[in-house]
Order: C-alpha cells, then structure tokens, then sequence
C-alpha cells in the first residue's frame, strides 16, 4: 500500500469531503494561499477557490462563531485553529454556543462542524504553543473528540467528522505532520468510538492516544524483550470512548496504563483509569495506572521540556513495575 | 501624580545612543539568524530587524519603571527597555542564566527588571495585560506609563476594543503602539484591515497618530510628547508606525515570493533602512563621523559575538526546576 505523510492524509480527507459535499467549506488563518504554517492544506485553494477556502483575520472568536452560526444554518465549516493553545480564546463559542445548540433547541437546531487544530509537546515552542488540552473540550457534553494517531487515522477520522452532524473536535500533533503510514487508495471512513488494538498482549494493557500510541508501541517492544507481552490499544476518538474494548483488553491481562499528552490532573488518562476501575475492577492485579504531561506549563529549554512527557522508557519501567506486582503509588 | 519625565534628547550622546541601541537590536537578530542556521538554537524566532527604529524611538522616550508589554516579534522591545545581551542569548537557547531562566525562551523574552513584562506568544494577549498596567499606574499614582507593542495583524482581535473602551472611559495612561509592518504572517495587512486602524481608535475618542516608523526621530518626538500627556492623564493615545520586516515571518520562512516581492523587500532594505538613515543624518548634522559610527558598530558586534559564545557553552537549567514557579510562593 502506498504510504503518505499524516499532512498529506487531512488534505486528501478534506479535498475529497469538499468534492462530495458543497456545503463544506474551510476557514481559518493563512489556509488559503499559505496553505497553513504546517503547509496542511497546500493546494486545496486552488482547487476550490477562496470562497470555500477561506482566509481570516486573526480574529479565532470571530471566525469560530461565524462558523457555528454557518452550520446552524445548512453550512458545514472546517474551522482550522493554527494552534491548539488558541482554543481558550473560542471556548465561549465552542463550549457554550456549538456544544449546546442541539440540545437547548431541543433537538431543533444542529451545528455539524469540525474544528481540526493540533497538540503536542518537544517542538520547543514554549508554554503558549505546545499544550495538549483535548481534556478540556473532551469535558463538555455535546462535543465529540477525535485523536488520530497516524495518517491512516487522520484521514479516516476526518472524512467522519466532516459527515457528523455535531461539533467535532480533531486534535492532530504536529510533530507528526511529516510522519508517513500507510493510506489506501481507495476511499474508507473511520468510525468514532471504535478503538484499535495496535498490538496484542496478554500482561498489561497500553492505552494511547495520538502520538503516545507510538510510545506505546515502542515501550511494548521493549517490554517485548524481557518476556513481558503488552497489549497497545488505541481509543482513536475519546469522545465517544470505546469502553469495551478498553474494558475487554484488561480483563484478559489484569493491568493498564492510560498515557496521553495532556496535564496529568483532571485529564484524559485519570478518566480513562476511573472507568475500568469502576467496570472492570474486579479483573484488575494493580491499580490502573495514569502516565499525563507533568501538571507545569510546558518549558521552552529543551532541558526542561523533555522532562514533561511520556516516554517509551518510562512507560517501559511502570509497566515492569506493575507487572512484578510493585506498588507504584504506596499510600 | 509624580511627573517624571524621560531626559530630552536634545544632545549628540542621546542621538549616539539611539543610534547604538538600534545597532544592538540587528546585532542581536543577525546572531539569533545564525544561530538558527546553524542549527544550535531550539525552535524558530521571529526577527525584528528592519523595525528598530519603533522599538528604540519609543523606548528612549521611557523610563526604566515605565512598562511595556511585547509580542512574538520582541527581541527588539527588549534590547530597547534596557536588556543585556548574554542574558538574552542564554534565554534563546534554554539556558539556567536567561531572563526566564530558559523557560520562556524567544517568544517570552523580556527583562523584567527593565518594566517589561513579558513578550507575548498570544497574538493580541498583551493588549489587557497592558491596560491592566496603565490601571495601576492610575490607582497607585505611580507616574508610570506603560506602552502596549502590537503588530497590525493584532488589530483583528476583539480584546483590543474592549479595553481601549476602558481605557478612554477611565483615562488611563496607555499608549497602543501598532507596528504596521505591512504582514500578518503570510498576509498583507490590507487583506485582513478593513478600513483604517487609527480610525478604530478615534472612534472611543482615543487621539490616534501615524508616524514613519523608519524614522527614530519621529518616533521618538512624538512618543516623548504623548507620554508627557499621558503622565498627566489625557490618555490613552494610539500609535501607527508605519514600518517592515526584513525577514519572514519566522527565520523558517525562507520561500516568500509568493506573498511578498523580493524588489519590494530590496527597496525598504537600500533606502529606508532606519540604522543607516540615521546614521547619514547623524553625520549630515556633524554629530558623528562616520569612524565614530562604524566603531559603535564594531563594538557592538564584538559585544554580541562574546554574548553568544558565553550563551552557547553556559549551562542548561537543573532538571529540578522543572516544576520551580508553576506557583508563587
Ligand atoms: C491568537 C493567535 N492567533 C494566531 C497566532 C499565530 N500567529 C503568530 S504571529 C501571527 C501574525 C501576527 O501578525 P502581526 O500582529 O502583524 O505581527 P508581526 O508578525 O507582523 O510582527 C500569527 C497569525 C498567534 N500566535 N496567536
Ligand atoms: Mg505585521
């Protein structure tokens, strides 16, 4: 199969949703000629033109409420958010306008957008450029979230968001935009709330999202070496969650650690470890195991930044530890 | 309300150092660029050559408890608040001896010590923080003015209007200094303004001014005489300076001709050049020979290349203070 990068993957999903369906349209800074800084979207307006690919001042409430009222009103907008920091400058317009039109309207009202923006840590961008905060959007209801975490998933997890009919929240890393996977040719969808399981195993169970599912990956291949047999599950969207196969895979190994890039506190992973606490506890030989960001805002020193977030060797030594029955966390 | 004035710069050695602070400025950037080539600076940092005579002409109008708020593009705002440079070349490289101790690096650098507080990666977040200062200088008599450094693209923001509502209703001591340099990112400005931004101002009675920002004279005359103002409380002002960005956006941005003209760049660079315009006047007007000026510039560039050599093999910060300063004590 061939293989493209995670970059090309979102302009293939959105060129080919533009092209089936005309009431999608994409805006955002720099999109349009540019192409966006990460060179995303390249090409896209010469094909459909800048009056459905369009560029806007850098005013995010602005054009995030522009684009709940366009969907509101028979639209389907893209919205592209340079930088994933920058939704806490639209959260009223997501948060209170989007997420709960369907619902104050009883029903009577929809919003079916996509606010594709990005996550991720290490770029040494310093605290106001490399926040991972899908938690944050994953906490309101009538917001749904989806984390690709390679090409094959960006492309997949697009084309379904384009065609949901709520708010959708895509969060893509971009320290992955240049990492190629795999891609049919041929046209396919990615259902949400429907995890992959990247990996069999039958000791512990790594659930990742995004780019952590190649941390993952990676330290089940070193758990691999020393007889420990990982399992590596990916939720895909975490919102829906696919909680049964989250809740099958540890009943058949009896442990789990959740790692995400978001903070620690209050985040995806303490989520995630609460569900199969409450639903699987009885199946469980360790406590269900949290591997966040550090709760600091992200330093710019390459010295500092590393510390912050999962990685192989880390996840590799919980794991052993977990395996070996170790408290981790002795009260 | 204590007035303080900054001393006027009447006198050849104000003019020397005008001139030497803007050297300083594309000293700094000329080695920040290299450093980025030459891959030993993490990251990517937005130049702010071609725009010294804003940050300086403003700046020498200031005193060292006057505050500034700057942006992205803020290496310039804080060479000219009073910075020093091996402080500077550490923050840009993550180092423990930077202003932020490596934790800010290019897109927070600032010498708080100097009033700056703090350049900004939000395009537009300063403009509250900023008002913010003003309010206190206002409630606490300070005398204080502070000086609120945005780019043309930052007008698109909202915030701005709301708090220049507040700071016209409550007077307060601000000055909105806009350095219309022609782009916001990989656009031009007169794609993303809708009609004109000193008349935005105008609109909530603010007096509004545009000045070229490639004369640090002009700056600096105008900025001296609204501060002045604003110390006895007719502000806020706005500020157009109309100026140019040698670089692109970013130093990644190297391919730009399908957004801006290479003889259009070529044109600001030979003949409106701020350093070396003022260097001309400054010799026209017998002020300085041309041997004083070069050796400003000689000393200067030494100076900087020292800095960055100490920069370089000065050491990163302790893992330990990783989780320092999330709170304050
Ligand atoms: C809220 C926000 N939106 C978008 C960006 C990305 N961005 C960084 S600089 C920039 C352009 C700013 O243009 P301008 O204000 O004119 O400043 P200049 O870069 O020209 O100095 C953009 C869009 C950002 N940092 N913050
Ligand atoms: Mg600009």
């Amino acid at each position: 199969m061939r293989e493209i990068t995670l970059s090309k993957a979102v302009n293939e999903a959105i060129a080919e949703e533009m092209r089936r369906d005309e009431t999608v349209f994409l805006l955002g800074e720099d999109v349009a000629e540019a192409g966006t800084p990460f060179k995303v979207l390249s090409g896209l307006v010469e094909e459909f033109g800048t009056g459905r690919i369009i560029d806007t001042p850098i005013s995010e409430p602005g054009f995030m409420g522009m684009a709940v009222g366009a969907a509101m009103t028979g639209s389907r907008p893209i919205v592209d958010l340079m930088f994933g920091d920058f939704i806490f400058l639209i959260m009223d317009q997501l948060c209170n306008q989007a997420a709960k039109t369907h619902y104050m309207s009883g029903g009577k009202l929809s919003v079916p957008l996509v606010l594709r923006t990005n996550m991720g840590a290490t770029r040494r961008s310093a605290a106001q450029h490399s926040q991972s905060l899908h938690a944050l959007v994953a906490h309101i209801p009538g917001l749904k979230v989806a984390m690709p975490s390679s090409a094959y998933e960006a492309k997949g997890l697009m084309k379904t968001a384009i065609r949901d009919n709520n708010p959708v929240v895509i969060f893509e890393d971009k320290l992955m935009y240049q990492d190629k996977a795999p891609v049919p040719e041929e046209e396919y969808l990615i259902p949400f709330g429907v995890a992959n399981v990247k990996r069999e195993g039958s000791d512990i169970t790594l659930i990742g999202t995004s780019s952590m599912v190649q941390v993952a990956e990676k330290a089940a291949e070193i758990l691999a070496k020393e007889g420990i047999s990982a399992e590596v599950i990916d939720p895909r969207t975490i919102v829906p969650l696919d909680e049964a196969a989250l809740i099958e895979s540890v009943r058949k190994t009896s442990r789990a650690i959740v790692i995400d890039e978001g903070h620690q506190s209050y985040g995806v992973t303490g989520e995630i470890a609460s569900r199969l606490n409450e639903k699987a506890f009885y199946h469980l030989d360790a406590p269900v195991l949290r591997m966040g960001a550090m709760d600091v805002p992200v330093p710019f020193s390459p010295a500092l930044e590393d510390l912050t977030v999962p990685t192989p060797e880390g996840v590799a030594a919980a794991a052993r530890k977990l395996c070996a029955g170790e408290m981790i966390h002795a009260a | 309300m204590a007035a303080k004035a900054a001393k006027p710069k009447t006198n050849s050695e104000d003019y020397l150092r005008m001139y030497r602070q803007m050297v300083r400025i594309r000293a700094f950037e000329d080695n920040a660029n290299q450093l980025y080539l030459s891959a030993k600076m993490p990251g990517l940092t937005h130049m702010y050559s071609g725009q010294e005579a804003v940050a300086v002409g403003i700046c020498e109008a200031l005193t060292a408890s006057d505050k500034i708020t700057s942006t992205h593009r803020g290496h310039g705002h804080c060479v000219a608040k009073g910075a020093e440079f091996r402080e500077m070349f550490c923050e840009l490289l993550g180092k423990e001896e930077g202003y932020c101790r490596g934790k800010g690096g290019s897109m927070h650098i600032a010498d708080q010590s100097n009033g700056n507080l703090g350049a900004n990666a939000i395009v537009g977040g300063s403009m509250g923080i900023a008002t913010g200062a003003a309010l206190t200088a206002k409630l606490q008599k300070t005398g204080d003015v502070t000086v609120c450094f945005f780019g043309d693209g930052a007008t698109a923001q909202g915030l701005w209007y709301e708090v220049m509502n507040m700071a016209a209703l409550m007077q307060l001591p601000v000055i909105y200094a806009c350095e219309n340099n022609g782009y916001s990112e990989y656009t031009k400005t007169a794609e993303i303004a809708a009609g004109s931004l000193p008349a935005r101002a105008e609109a909530f009675g603010i007096e509004s001014f545009t000045v070229d920002g490639q004369d640090v004279l002009a700056v600096n005359d105008l900025t001296q005489k609204l501060v002045a103002r604003a110390r006895k409380g007719e502000g806020p002002f706005f500020i157009e300076l109309m100026t140019y960005r040698y670089h692109g956006h970013h130093v990644g941005d190297i391919n730009r001709e399908y957004y801006r003209a290479k003889d259009e760049e070529a044109q600001w660079k030979t003949e409106r050049d701020p350093i070396v315009n003022f260097g001309k006047w400054l010799e026209s007007e017998g002020l300085a020979s041309s041997d004083e000026l070069k050796s400003v510039q000689d000393e200067v560039h030494a100076d900087a290349e020292a800095a960055v050599k100490y920069a370089l093999e000065a050491k990163y910060p302790d893992g330990s203070e990783v989780d320092m300063h999330v709170y304050a004590a």
